[in-house]
């Protein structure tokens, strides 16, 4: 069922793979204060893939991924567990969120936290997911 | 006294790598760690005599009011001792018993988590805590009595400790609950402080009985004690631990603890009374039926057990002090007694006292220590045995109970002096008789013999000093558990009295019992078959009863139909709420609205497109028509501002339809596969649902019924969590815990998604009918009734559908003309994609 996409498809998914795929570390990192966080991060992600898999197939994707989509939900949940434990070494309850933000040159500041580890966690479970069903989906049709 | 616990944890997740250094020395050193607390609790012997009571705070929930406090007093203090102590030598033992097995090393392992989970028992102070360890000991003890797991018997009753001891576990957590909301305090201490009084709360009884029957089924009391003897086909090590000092007193240790705040009551002293002396008779009885060394040992055990129920039951002064006396004395024995069991079994090649005679003169020691600790069983002065067993004949004589109950101790307190004498001179005395030759038979190792050594040893210790054991040891347990200080003394002669006497009339009997033993147990043998049929039948049944309801469930309920399963969950969720809802609420409607143009607009075409899907032809026409749906309601939500939300459920409607258009044509072409009436019956089911909703909208646009918590989370997003996207906030930081259960959620069904997308032919549904047969025997299926693919279903259900309709050939023809015309377009799609490849 997978047809190759068109000259239009071709070329318009070079461009709009990355951007998308940048848009939705964007989106990650903006979360804690405007419209955006982990899961709404992760689906935009998956979109961008989906694409670049309707265009170039499974084969080309997995490569493109370098990880396999298992992995990634693997490696989400360490991201989701682990931030539980800094808490602890404050002698707080589980879970409690802390804050080290690093002050960036020009006046910004990067929020590293807890939080920020977790909604990682999500983000790569969300996208781990949707992945691996898509593209042992696609593999299936391929066959 | 946390630590305490911890090592031995450590020293069990250590124990592999220790193994690994020296496979023979690896129990020795592990035997290090119970020996130093026992030496470490030892040293607070004076402290606790003196009325004092350690207590080591920490909190681990304090949300949730569950600490890990630890409280050190005269009954934990007592088990503390026994377990650790105890503990060492049957570390000790194992080492030296199942040298060279090859799994000794796990057998360590379980055995170090289960001495560890009993002392966590005895010190916690709060009541969950408690409850954890109280099920950790159920389940390392299932591990340690199915060690074995090639034997189908040890595996066996593995399962039944495990099932009986954790059935009674769940009531015990009940009861636990019951008495902390009685209570107000899930800490013992503070219960026992407070004023409450808990026997006259309006739960007491069903809080008595819940905390019974988890006691009761621990601690192998009538009907459930037939688990105890069948935990025999455990090793001997975990008998002589499980059944001495341990886990079967863990039941009877929750009852002595839970004595001062529930006990003295009618209810109390009648339940405790009638079922101790039921089951100490019935343990005498059943163990003068048995031939088995360790059967014997068992069923003597079940009979201590119920002594020791029977004197918290009578709950005098002079009770608790018996109660402690008998505790410290039946472990002692019993312990030694098993290892000594395990020796004659390892040495001479069987249990079976009928096959044993004469081993005195090949092991000398081995009998010697077997003689002191059988007399103190059967309570024969000097051994500490008799002391207790004078305690308890004085108290039922001074105490409130019946004729009835004194009849059963005296008559077990006769059986018991012959199984003693049964044990001691059996296999010992008379003519030599043994399975191996007698060359064969020697001495076991010092580490097999040094428990026996010194648990009996003790034994005619405190039987000589038993003024000095009972103030440092026995009466700081007796005044916990009766909750105030005692008078008395513990003393071996207690001059010419009637509790002397009746023990010599049970001596006496005893020994007459033991020389007419052959013949009385082959007159028992016509009580046969109403012993089969007694309470262990009835667990038979009850495991019957719930393969059966697990059948009869699985072809119900769980039968494979999503449709089936979609119709039982929606059905269940409108009568439970329509039924709150009708019941505590009027039904309520408020048209006072006046929508905007837009909205009703967006209103209108999300209607559309529901209406579309449910009566569309084409299963492309409903995905699009769900997508119209979707995406009204993310327009919806854009309306009244809620932008993450929108963003989502675009973003989700996105992928649904990319995922759909993925399956569509896997799917078994488009067809009607039910009947009118069926269409009809899930319209109503829909149509209800809809109803149901409409109404609970229309009452929570009105009614408040709590403050609302988003006022909470706008105020304290920002200061607390540094966050000015609240809904971000709330989903990583206010409710992180829920959204990590959701993301594990979302990834094991991914999972799920993943395993049947990639199921190959040999795990399809069909050809593994066999699955779940660990209990049953595998089933015959007929071969009509296996299913080999989904192409075959959909067959049969058309072919079903054409005998219903009645109408054969109009149906079947578009069906394969639509079939065929994709495997066409199929077959053209795929050289394309090769070539463009």
């Amino acid at each position: 069922m997978m047809k190759p996409g068109t000259i239009i498809l071709y070329t318009a998914a070079r461009y709009i793979v990355p951007l998308q795929l940048l848009f939705s570390i964007f989106l990650l990192l903006r979360g804690h204060d405007e419209p955006g966080g982990g899961f709404i991060a992760g689906l935009v992600a998956s979109g961008a893939m989906a694409l670049y898999l309707f265009t170039f197939g499974a084969t080309v994707t997995r490569d493109l991924l370098r990880v396999d989509p298992r992995n990634l939900i693997g490696a989400g949940l360490f991201f989701g567990m682990i931030s539980i434990f800094p808490a602890l070494l404050n002698g707080e309850p589980f879970f409690t969120a802390q804050w080290w933000p690093i002050p960036l040159p020009g006046g910004g500041e990067l929020k590293l936290s807890t939080p920020l580890i977790f909604d990682i966690g999500v983000y790569l479970t969300v996208f781990g997911s949707v992945m691996l069903m898509l593209i042992a989906l696609t593999e299936t049709e391929e066959r | 006294m946390q630590l305490a616990v911890l090592v031995i944890f450590l020293a069990a997740i250590l124990t592999p790598w220790i193994y690994g250094q020296s496979k023979t020395r690896a129990a020795q050193v592990l035997a290090i760690v119970p020996a130093l607390l026992t030496l470490w609790f030892a040293s607070h012997i004076p402290a606790i005599a003196d009325g004092n009571i350690l207590i080591h705070e920490y909190h681990w929930i304090p949300g949730l009011d569950i600490s890990f406090t630890m409280v050190l007093d005269g009954l934990s203090l007592l088990f503390a001792l026994l377990i650790c102590g105890i503990g060492t030598f049957i570390v000790l033992y194992a080492g030296a018993y199942l040298k060279g097995h090859e799994n000794l090393g796990r057998f360590l392992v379980i055995l170090m988590s289960f001495m560890g989970s009993m002392l966590g028992l005895v010190l916690s102070d709060n009541l969950i805590t408690l409850f954890v360890f109280w099920e950790l000991t159920s389940i390392t003890s299932y591990l340690l009595i199915g060690f074995n797991h090639q034997s189908a018997e040890a595996r066996k009753a593995a399962l039944q400790g495990l099932i009986v001891t954790v059935g009674g576990g769940l009531a015990l957590l009940a009861g636990l609950v019951l008495l902390a909301s009685a209570s107000g305090s899930y800490s013992l201490q503070e219960i026992f402080n407070s004023n409450t009084m808990l026997t006259e709360h309006p739960l007491y009884v069903g809080m008595l009985i819940c905390l019974l029957l988890g006691a009761f089924t621990k601690s192998a009391q009538f009907p459930f004690h037939f688990w105890l003897p069948n935990a025999m086909a455990a090793p001997t090590p975990v008998s002589a631990y499980l059944h001495s000092a341990t886990m079967v007193k863990a039941g009877i240790y929750l009852l002595a603890r839970l004595q001062p705040e529930l006990g003295g009551t009618e209810l109390w002293m009648l339940v405790l009374t009638s079922f101790g002396a039921f089951t100490m008779f019935t343990g005498a009885f059943m163990a003068i039926r048995s031939t088995d060394l360790k059967k014997l040992l068992a069923y003597s055990t079940v009979m201590a057990l119920g002594t020791l129920t029977l004197l918290l039951g009578i709950g005098t002064e002079l009770a608790m002090i018996a109660f402690a006396a008998y505790l410290l004395a039946h472990s002692l024995y019993k312990g030694a007694l098993f290892m000594l069991a395990g020796i004659v079994d390892h040495e001479a090649g069987s249990r079976n006292v009928n096959e044993l005679g004469g081993l005195r003169k090949l092991l000398p020691v081995t009998a010697i220590c077997t003689a002191i600790a059988a007399l103190s069983l059967a309570g024969i002065p000097p051994l500490f045995g008799f002391v207790a067993k004078e305690l308890l004949l004085e108290s039922l004589i001074e105490g409130p109970t019946g004729y009835i109950v004194f009849a059963l101790v005296m008559a077990s307190a006769v059986l018991v002096v012959a199984v003693a004498a049964i044990v001691a001179i059996r296999p010992f005395y008379g003519a030599f008789q043994a399975p191996k030759d007698a060359g064969e038979i020697h001495e076991p190792p010092k580490g097999m013999l040094a428990g026996p050594i010194v648990l009996a040893g003790l034994s005619l210790i405190a039987g000589l000093l038993p003024f000095w054991v009972g103030d440092f040891i026995t009466f700081p347990a007796s005044e916990a558990v009766h909750g105030g200080r005692l008078d008395g003394y513990l003393a071996l002669w207690h001059g010419l009295n009637l509790p002397l006497l009746l023990s010599v009339i049970s001596i006496g009997l005893g020994i007459l019992v033991y020389r007419s033993w052959d013949g009385i147990r082959e007159r028992l043998q016509v009580l046969n078959p109403i012993i089969v049929r007694g309470p262990e039948s009835g667990y038979f049944r009850f495991m019957d009863g719930i393969v059966w309801l697990a059948e009869w469930q699985t072809r119900h309920l769980q039968n494979g139909s999503i449709r089936n399963y979609l119709r039982t969950i929606i059905l269940v969720f409108v009568a439970i709420t329509g039924y709150t809802l009708l019941v505590r609420y009027q039904i309520h409607w408020n048209w006072d609205i006046n929508p905007a143009f837009h909205e009703l607009v967006a209103v209108s075409i999300l209607v559309t497109g529901a209406a579309a899907a449910c009566l569309t032809h084409s299963r492309l026409g409903a995905v699009a028509a769900m997508g119209v749906v979707g995406f009204s309601i993310a327009f919806i939500f854009i309306l009244f501002s809620a932008p993450d939300l929108s963003i989502t459920q675009i973003l989700v409607e996105t992928l649904t339809v990319i995922l759909l258009v993925l399956v569509l044509f896997r799917l078994p072409s488009f067809s009607n596969i039910s009947t009118t009436s069926e269409r009809i019956r899930d319209a109503i089911v829909a149509l209800l649902t809809g109803l149901l909703m409409t109404l609970l909208v229309m009452i929570t646009i009105d009614i408040q019924l709590f403050a609302p918590i988003s006022d909470y989370m706008i105020e304290n997003s920002a200061p607390l969590a540094y966050g000015r996207n609240i809904v971000n906030v709330i989903l990583v930081d206010f409710r992180a815990l829920d959204t990590l259960g959701e993301i594990f959620v979302l990834a094991l069904a991914a999972m799920g998604v993943y395993a049947m997308i990639k199921f190959n032919p040999s795990t399809a549904p069909g050809s593994n009918h066999f699955a779940g047969t660990l209990i049953l025997p595998p089933k015959e299926v007929p071969e009509e009734d296996i299913v080999h693919s989904l192409e075959e279903i959909h067959q049969k259900m058309l072919e079903q559908q054409k005998i219903l309709e009645a109408e054969p050939a109009d149906q079947e023809v578009p069906e394969e003309h639509v079939e065929a015309e994709q495997e066409k377009r199929k077959g053209n799609d795929t050289p394309d994609s090769k070539e463009d490849r």
